[in-house]
């Protein structure tokens, strides 16, 4: 699918690491020094516990299809219905995403299929994670 | 809150629901407030307190000629309006003020003299839900609900009866913006939105408002309408992105707040005679009726579809119809709660014989707020 121009992230100060890590084809996450819980999205302190002691980590890029819809009310930048998605991630955390390279159908996206991240550049500065069936296109 | 401590003694929706071209979103506000002000034979100059969303309390005190002690603009979706209930009547006990206006108005389809609610690209949601082709709640509040079919077992035919079963209801309301009898297969064949959900799954969007008058319950007798007390409350938030939520299978919302406003009330699920479960989609009373407790969780598709809420049914819900047939402005909270205040009065248009108490619960942005109120006729 492409992509809404109107709706591209505006990095903050506490994301901006995540999206040049995605320019980097690098799926970045965060975990606690101090309860070592690994979250997203972004944020200089740990949702769990408080501590300010964080670090950027690279995720595995690995994750599950969890639940997605597709949405069928396309708009005009779209070429047909498409899914939006959230995945789970192997280290813990969801995120919303786009599953590609797959018919876009429920017999196609099936919950709980294994998906790996794929990077698309869809700006110059901005490069969306989004996911596809492991093992590449099927 | 003390049980029964506060009365609604004011409640009226705008002349018009539906396609009002002719009004601007604060004249929605202001045309409820006057209609719930005849009801209990109140002006502008008795009301201190004023509550409201979508439009600041400012703007409506002005508009309406009020002068306020207490204000509250609690924003959080549509159920700010339980919220405001609830914050309303702990002001009053209080002291803060005595007599509290709470409104609602929204031109959802005309957009007359709305805000436009635009996307914050810098937002966390802005940034990591929305540019993944997110075209509105249609899209995002619907996401979590292949995850709770997967894991509890709930049938596209069951979600779709949720719809059926409201429009019987709204069959019975002459209000109603879609009152003719459909199937399991008229939702089927109607529109895909967003798979799993049709048309006939997704709320109407309409023009409209509603407002409240509230009370001390002892002022409440010298009143003209039969007063409704307020038994217990509760309010709660979880997350602004659905993604984020922390089981697609339940709202911590709802679970909070629920549980909040049945331990104020003291009752038990067996003493309710009513219930209004905010229905944006068809998939929000399932969740409701799980989260609030009165099934056990993976039940609710049974439940309803064995017409435990339908009409003739041992807990009748959404008798107004709800979001789904009767109206949805946008932030419905408000619709719920004068439907519960109607039953509570024995004045609904599908009255439920002998009523006495009624839970009213609310749901905020997707899944992203949640307030309850539980209202009763007995003193
Ligand atoms: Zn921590």
């Amino acid at each position: 699918m492409a992509v809404n121009p109107k709706t591209l992230p505006k990095p903050t100060p506490e994301t901006q690491h995540f999206w040049d890590g995605a320019k980097a084809e690098q799926l970045l996450l965060q975990q606690c020094d101090a309860c070592q819980h690994i979250y997203f999205p972004p944020r200089p302190f740990c949702p769990e516990c408080a501590s300010r002691k964080v670090s950027v980590i690279k995720a595995s890029g690995k994750a599950v299809l969890y639940s997605y819809v597709i949405n069928h009310r396309v708009p005009k930048w779209a070429d047909g219905p498409y899914s939006i998605a959230v995945v789970q991630l192997e280290e813990g955390p969801r995120m919303m995403t786009n599953i590609v390279d797959v018919e876009q159908t429920p017999e196609a996206l099936v919950l709980d299929m294994p998906v790996e991240v794929v990077f698309d550049a869809v700006s110059e500065d901005i490069t969306l994670p989004k996911f596809r069936p492991a093992g590449g296109a099927s | 809150m003390k049980p029964r401590s506060i009365a609604i003694v004011g409640a009226a929706e705008t002349t018009e629901l539906g396609k009002i071209p002719n009004a601007s979103q604060i004249q929605l506000h202001a045309d409820a407030a006057l209609n719930a002000m005849a009801d209990c034979g109140l002006g502008p100059k008795d009301i201190d307190g004023i509550a409201c969303a979508a439009e600041w309390p400012t703007d409506l005190a002005h508009y309406l000629g009020i002068t306020p002690t207490w204000v509250d603009g609690t924003m959080v979706g549509g159920c700010s309006f339980m919220i405001h209930l609830r914050h309303a009547a702990a002001a009053i006990n209080e002291g803060l003020c005595t007599t509290v206006l709470i409104t609602h108005g929204e031109s959802g389809r005309s957009w007359i003299g709305s805000k436009a609610m635009g996307n914050n690209q810098a937002s966390l949601g802005g940034q990591f839900e929305i540019p993944f082709g997110c075209l509105g709640p249609p899209t995002m509040f619907t996401i979590p609900v292949l995850r709770y079919m997967k894991d509890r077992g709930l049938t596209h035919e069951q979600l779709a009866n949720v719809a059926v079963v409201q429009r019987e209801w709204a069959g019975m309301n002459p209000r109603a913006s879609f009152r003719d009898p459909i199937t399991v297969q008229d939702v089927f064949d109607s529109k895909m939105i967003a798979y799993p959900f049709h048309i006939l799954e997704c709320c109407l969007v309409t023009d409209g408002g509603g407002a409240l008058i509230l009370t001390t319950a002892e002022r409440a007798k010298d009143f003209p309408t039969k007063p409704v007390y307020v038994l217990g409350t509760g309010e709660s938030v979880e997350t602004p992105m659905i993604s984020q939520m922390e089981d697609f299978t339940s709202s911590r919302a709802f679970k909070v707040s629920g549980a909040k406003a049945f331990n104020e009330a003291g009752i038990c699920h067996g003493d309710v005679d009513h219930l209004m479960i905010y229905d944006a989609f068809a998939h929000l009373p399932i969740y409701g009726l799980e989260d609030l407790g009165f099934v056990k969780p993976g039940e609710a598709g049974d439940y309803i579809w064995e017409r435990n809420t339908a009409p003739g049914g041992e807990l009748p819900m959404n008798t107004n119809g709800g979001g789904l047939s009767y109206m949805h402005s946008g932030m419905y909270g408000m619709y719920a709660l004068q439907e519960s205040v109607r039953q509570m009065r024995g004045v609904a248009p599908a009255q439920i014989d002998g009523a006495k108490i009624s839970v009213c619960h609310g749901v905020g942005g997707m899944f992203g707020a949640s307030g309850t109120i539980v209202m009763t006729n007995e003193k």
